[in-house]
């Protein structure tokens, strides 16, 4: 057995075969549609014709004459920057809450944790209702009040606040994963930090920021890619808060109302899946690709909790 | 995880016994702030908890009134929940969803071991380049790809319609669950492999007797975690069974549902609840898991 192991021609064989599953899906389900995205990027293709090559036809078209890409792009933008931000100050802030507590900590954590479990369609299907304007529970609470509330989702103007509550509402998940680097920061330096006076906010600043910068990375980039994909959420509200009857699979303008909750991903799926536009499609598949990969390139090169991983 | 604090550990109890001005108001202090404290987080967990409660009490109402804005039901209509079971189609959403579920959480799984193993475990060249690739295709967005993939399973293999677009290429290997698990398996002290093999075992047998039984952990947070991805699912079954509503998964049925029932947010409600039940139930059973999962991606990530 010893005599095998050390061969390193079986070894290599060895190797490979455990790694067959994953070599073969990462060539056949990224590696070629990848450069069949390039590919068609080039071509007019409309699914059912052959497709023909156009040089850079499709990519003038979408960066200079399509009306819908510069408010799908300027919304997916704007999510980005809001929602990231205020995801991984509010979950931070939910972190240090949850480690303060010492009584029902158990029951916190699940009442904090249980929203990010609902599947997003469900959750914005009861968001579009909590929120509705005319009937919705929220706007009737707020009315007892004597406020009168936001038309919410149906409005262009709070319709992007909107989506940015309700993926507050799924913070979980960001919760605990700073929940978990809190509790990891060595309480002797909190001792030592209180030796010398520091108080509440030096202690924060000094010790804990530092022990947790890596975590904080690692939220922005995933959130980055995650909102760059930001996809049903975006449709599902519009759809529903439309209030037109219409199914899945019906063709209608996405983005209700006037385009503020259309983003890039919905784009793609109109260009490919409705218009039969395969070229287009591809083309803002590939801004996609490019803006995610440059935000998670910049802020890899900081150290970052992915990179930390690598060993 | 218990409910360890970050504040300096309390008094010891000598100290505390002392009398004075002191030491009453430190104590003073410390009841304080576990009054703010607590109060800051029943506050917060109460907008937490709010929405499923409303969407409950929504989805018991007659249908006049789940429109009218009330908070609480005149009456319990129970038989809502019967209505929407009877609703065509929904049962077969449920049947699809939990095969879109299963097979692709028992898929990823199997094809996640090994692969894992071997980036864990293994000394080969390449070994840092393969990771790179791993965690790149976690970052990719799949709307990236899915035209060309959509392309293939259409015209070379007829298969949209269906949902095996979706639940094939799990077999071969999901970038996320193989990095997640990756990370659990390093945590597994060498020895433990080196032993097996000292006894005579080989990679294989090592990875199914030693590992697997050792990694139950890591294994049951990545089929949790693809269990909710797929359950979750709106845009795969979207691109591949949207023509075919004999396909639908819940997820996706759901908005078709709110569409057919345009006016009755108690149905809606009620089928809502129906779609997040199994989720949030699976997660009371199996909360450890999941736990430890999400921290293991984060943190040790």
């Amino acid at each position: 057995m010893a005599m095998t192991l050390s061969n390193p021609a079986r070894r290599r064989l060895r190797t490979l075969g455990f790694l067959s599953p994953w070599l073969v899906g990462f060539s056949v389900f990224f590696a070629y549609p990848l450069i069949a995205t390039v590919y068609f990027s080039f071509m007019h293709y409309n699914q059912i014709k052959e497709p023909t090559f156009v040089g850079l036809r499709n990519w003038t078209y979408v960066f200079e004459q399509m009306p819908l890409f510069g408010p799908a792009l300027r919304n997916t933008l704007w999510l980005v920057v809001i929602m990231v931000a205020l995801r991984v100050v509010f979950g931070l802030s939910l972190g240090l809450l949850i480690t303060k507590i010492k009584t029902g900590a158990g029951l916190f954590r699940t009442a904090f944790y249980i929203p990010y479990l609902a599947p997003p369609v469900a959750a914005t299907v009861a968001f579009v209702f909590l929120l509705n304007p005319g009937t919705g529970p929220v706007n009737e609470i707020l009315g007892t009040v004597g406020i009168s509330g936001p038309n919410w989702f149906n409005d262009p103007d709070t319709a992007k606040p909107s989506l940015v509550l309700l993926s507050l509402w799924g913070i979980g998940d960001l919760m605990v994963i700073f929940m978990a680097a809190l509790l990891d920061v060595p309480k002797e330096q909190y001792e030592a930090a209180e030796l010398d006076g520091a108080g509440a906010w030096s202690k924060f600043r000094y010790v804990t920021w530092p022990a947790i910068t890596p975590i904080v990375m690692f939220a922005v980039v995933t959130g980055v890619v995650q909102t760059m994909q930001y996809y049903t959420q975006a449709l599902v509200a519009g759809k529903v808060a439309s209030g037109v009857n219409i199914g899945p699979g019906s063709v209608i303008q996405p983005g209700y109302p006037d385009h503020s909750t259309l983003t890039v991903p919905q784009l793609v799926y109109q260009m490919g899946f409705q218009n039969f536009n395969t070229g287009a499609a591809c083309v803002l598949s590939l801004v996609l690709f490019a803006i995610a990969m440059a935000v998670t390139m910049l802020l890899m090169r900081k150290r970052s909790g992915l990179l930390s991983a690598e060993d | 995880m218990t409910s360890t604090t970050l504040t300096a550990p309390t008094a010891p109890a000598a100290t505390s016994k002392q009398r004075g001005p002191a030491a009453a108001r430190a104590r003073r202090k410390r009841i304080l702030h576990w009054i703010a404290v607590h109060s800051v987080a029943i506050a917060v967990a109460l907008l937490f908890v709010l929405p499923f409660v409303f969407v409950f009490l929504t989805s018991v109402m007659s249908d006049s009134q789940a429109m009218s804005g009330d908070l609480w039901p005149d009456s319990w209509h129970w038989s809502n929940y019967k209505e929407v079971f009877e609703t065509p189609g929904f049962l077969g959403w449920w049947r699809n969803s939990l095969m879109y579920a299963g097979l692709g959480t028992l898929f990823t799984v199997c094809s996640a071991i090994p692969v894992a193993y071997a980036l864990a475990k293994f000394r080969f060249r390449g070994r840092r380049t393969a990771m790179l690739l791993v965690i790149s295709t976690m970052m990719l967005p799949p709307q990236v790809i899915v035209i060309p993939m959509y392309l293939v399973w259409a015209q070379q293999f007829h298969l949209s319609g269906t949902l095996w677009p979706l639940i094939i290429p799990m077999a071969f290997g999901d970038a996320y669950s193989i990095f997640l698990l990756r990370q659990f398996l390093l945590t597994i002290p060498k020895e433990y492999i080196e032993s097996a093999k000292v006894d005579g075992c080989g990679e294989f047998r090592t990875m199914v007797k030693i590992v697997v039984p050792m990694a139950k952990p890591g294994i049951a947070a990545i089929a949790l975690f693809q269990f909710f991805y797929c359950w979750n699912d709106y845009f795969g079954p979207q691109i591949y069974a949207a023509q075919n509503p004999g396909a639908w998964t819940l997820s996706y049925g759901l908005e078709s549902f709110k569409s057919a029932h345009a006016v009755n947010w108690n149905m809606t409600m009620a089928a809502t609840l129906l779609v997040m039940a199994p989720v949030i139930l699976v997660f009371f059973f199996a909360q450890k898991a999941f736990v430890e999962g999400v921290t293991l991606t984060g943190v040790k990530g």
